[in-house]
């Protein structure tokens, strides 16, 4: 059997898939469907300085091959994912990256001091959220806005930082560049892509929100092709995601120049598809006589 | 959280109506787990969501959750093609179902397809009426279910074909000033669920109320089937239909929460 271990930014992880923020919460509810360590790490719901309640209903719209959502980071608040959350899971066997976020650079600095001094493993930075300060446009969509919430975030952060890169730029290679200038461990990629449906009969969008988030299958390509372009611009580690939802888009991924790779959407329609992704991973592996799954990594031999 | 996932078979189909069908799923160990009220979380191929069917009946003896569904899209057309024989991938069962009263009669109220869910708690209950609503006499599903359990059956439809002419409301508060109930059950269109909720507030009756949103995973980890409730403290949250639900207690939920249907 190959092995499976990777090391991003220091953190031995037993295989490297993680379960994305957002999809699954901080693993309680998929617990009990398979044994959340199957993972080898869980990113967990998008966590602020203080509890969210999030966006109005409908926060969800089915597309094809995909989804939109807009939750608006409802979320407990930093002290309560520590005091109950973060206890329950630093039990099991896999790596516990908090997934952070923030609405001013001041909030994302305190955020993060908060949650650094407790035993999280990792802090991934998504940096997709308006910046109430700047207009509401994301810190992620530009490099200077990117690269200042990163350096920011850096000065406090004792655990290895992952910023988590907006796929709603024209060039993605120049954002993952200027976070890795300022300080970044590593990047994952992509978050989701902005999108909007309407109801043809009420002439109202679908989502409360107007606009919501688009993963899924139809954003793997997307994904793949962004993934590949900032793995090529940057020499930290590369955690890719967006629509994978089998071992061989995981393959796809890794080819890329992925180091790791996130489940999300895919687990609404097969809630336990990282058991079969794994044993999936192994069999190829096996098959194709690689000794360790970190040779797949930016191993695509381009035109 | 005693849910799983499995394939479980379809060992009988019904057509209710054109576009409402009746399956019965051989599923024992989901069956000795469900409850009234609660629901099961459909895959169908080709689509990146489950689709969220109420449970209509549960007989634990013989192993079988019956689900009723009615056809309103593409996926649940999909799923109302399953045969007898096939397999339904479900996730179950899920949620927080009805409380039935130990002691006293109860009302179930049921609106459309939202009739379906209260049936299994109507043959749980120490005695139940039911009032049902449907748009016409060609819609009207599970009557003779209903009137095999429960005392008394009314029926109303929006154009009169059958039963009284209009909605379930009027019939609802003369039911309540008739008698003493223990409790008002209620499942539909939220309009409805509102007026059933102000009538039993009026009569001094406490009233469930399932409710229905946009789900996602179904077991309460993406948090996008938010109901607007009041927590006990007063203050006002986003509640998730999949976990804390379906079934909420009526005063808690903000029923006009703006870009709800």
């Amino acid at each position: 059997m190959a092995d499976l271990s990777v090391k991003i930014a220091g953190v031995t992880m037993k295989n490297p898939m993680i379960a994305a923020s957002g999809t699954v919460g901080f693993g309680q509810e998929y617990g009990a469907l398979f044994p959340i360590s199957t993972l080898g790490g869980i990113s967990t719901k998008g966590t602020t300085l203080h509890r969210r309640p999030g966006n109005p209903p409908p926060r969800i719209a089915e597309t094809p091959a995909g989804l939109l959502n807009s939750v608006g980071l409802q979320n407990p608040g930093a002290d309560a994912f520590l005091a109950e959350e973060l206890p329950r899971l630093k039990q099991e066997d896999l790596v516990v990256i908090a997934n952070l976020a923030g609405s001013t650079l001041e909030e994302y600095v305190a955020v993060v001091e908060k949650v650094s001094d407790s035993d999280v493993d990792m802090i991934e930075l998504n940096i997709s959220c308006p910046n109430v300060k700047a207009g509401g446009a994301a810190f992620g969509v530009s490099a200077a806005c990117a690269a200042e919430v990163t350096a920011a975030v850096r000065k406090v952060c004792k655990k290895p930082l992952i910023i988590k890169l907006s796929p709603n730029v024209s060039d993605i290679a120049e954002i993952a560049r200027a976070v890795e200038a300022a300080g970044a461990d590593a990047i994952s990629l992509i978050n989701t892509l902005l999108g909007m449906r309407i109801d043809i009969r009420t002439r109202r969008p679908i989502l409360r929100n107007n606009v919501g988030g688009l993963s899924g299958p139809a954003v793997f390509p997307v994904a793949v092709r962004m993934v590949w372009q900032a793995s090529r611009a940057v020499k930290i580690p590369v955690i890719g995601m967006g629509g994978i939802s089998s071992a061989e888009d995981a393959v796809e991924m890794m080819l890329a120049g992925a180091s790791a790779f996130q489940i999300g959407s895919a687990l609404f329609a097969d809630p336990t598809c990282p058991v079969k992704i794994l044993e999936d991973l192994n069999r190829y592996l096996d098959e194709q006589g690689i000794a360790s799954v970190t040779e797949l990594t930016g191993m695509v031999n381009p035109y | 959280m005693a849910y799983q996932q499995g394939s479980f078979p379809i060992v009988e189909k019904k057509q209710l109506t054109e576009d409402v069908f009746s399956f019965l799923v051989r599923c024992p160990e989901v069956a000795a787990q469900s409850e009234a009220g609660q629901f099961v979380h459909i895959r169908v191929e080709g689509f990146s969501l489950r689709r969220p069917i109420s449970i209509c009946e549960v007989d634990r003896d013989a192993g079988t959750l019956r689900l009723v569904m009615q056809v309103r899209g593409k996926g649940t057309d999909a799923l109302a093609a399953q045969k007898e024989g096939d397999f339904l991938d479900m996730l179950a069962p899920l949620g927080h179902g009805f409380r039935i009263p130990e002691e006293g009669r109860i009302l179930v109220v049921g609106g459309g397809i939202g009739v379906p869910p209260l049936l299994q708690a109507a043959k749980e209950s120490r005695g139940a009426d039911a009032v049902l609503g449907f748009r016409s006499a060609g819609q009207v599903i599970l009557a003779e279910d209903y009137a095999a359990v429960c005392g008394d059956v009314q029926i109303a439809t929006d154009d009169g074909s059958l039963g009284r002419k209009g909605t379930v409301v009027p019939i609802v508060a003369e039911k309540l000033a008739a008698e003493r109930y223990a409790a008002v059950l209620a499942c539909g269109p939220t309009r409805m669920l509102e007026a059933v909720a102000t009538a039993a507030r009026e009569a001094g009756v406490p009233c469930q109320v399932s409710m229905e949103e946009r789900m996602g995973c179904g077991i309460g980890a993406c948090l996008v089937c938010a109901c607007k409730t009041r927590k006990a403290d007063g203050s006002e949250d986003f509640s998730h239909v999949c976990k804390d639900g379906p079934v909420f207690d009526a005063e808690r939920v903000f029923f006009k929460e703006e870009g709800r249907n």
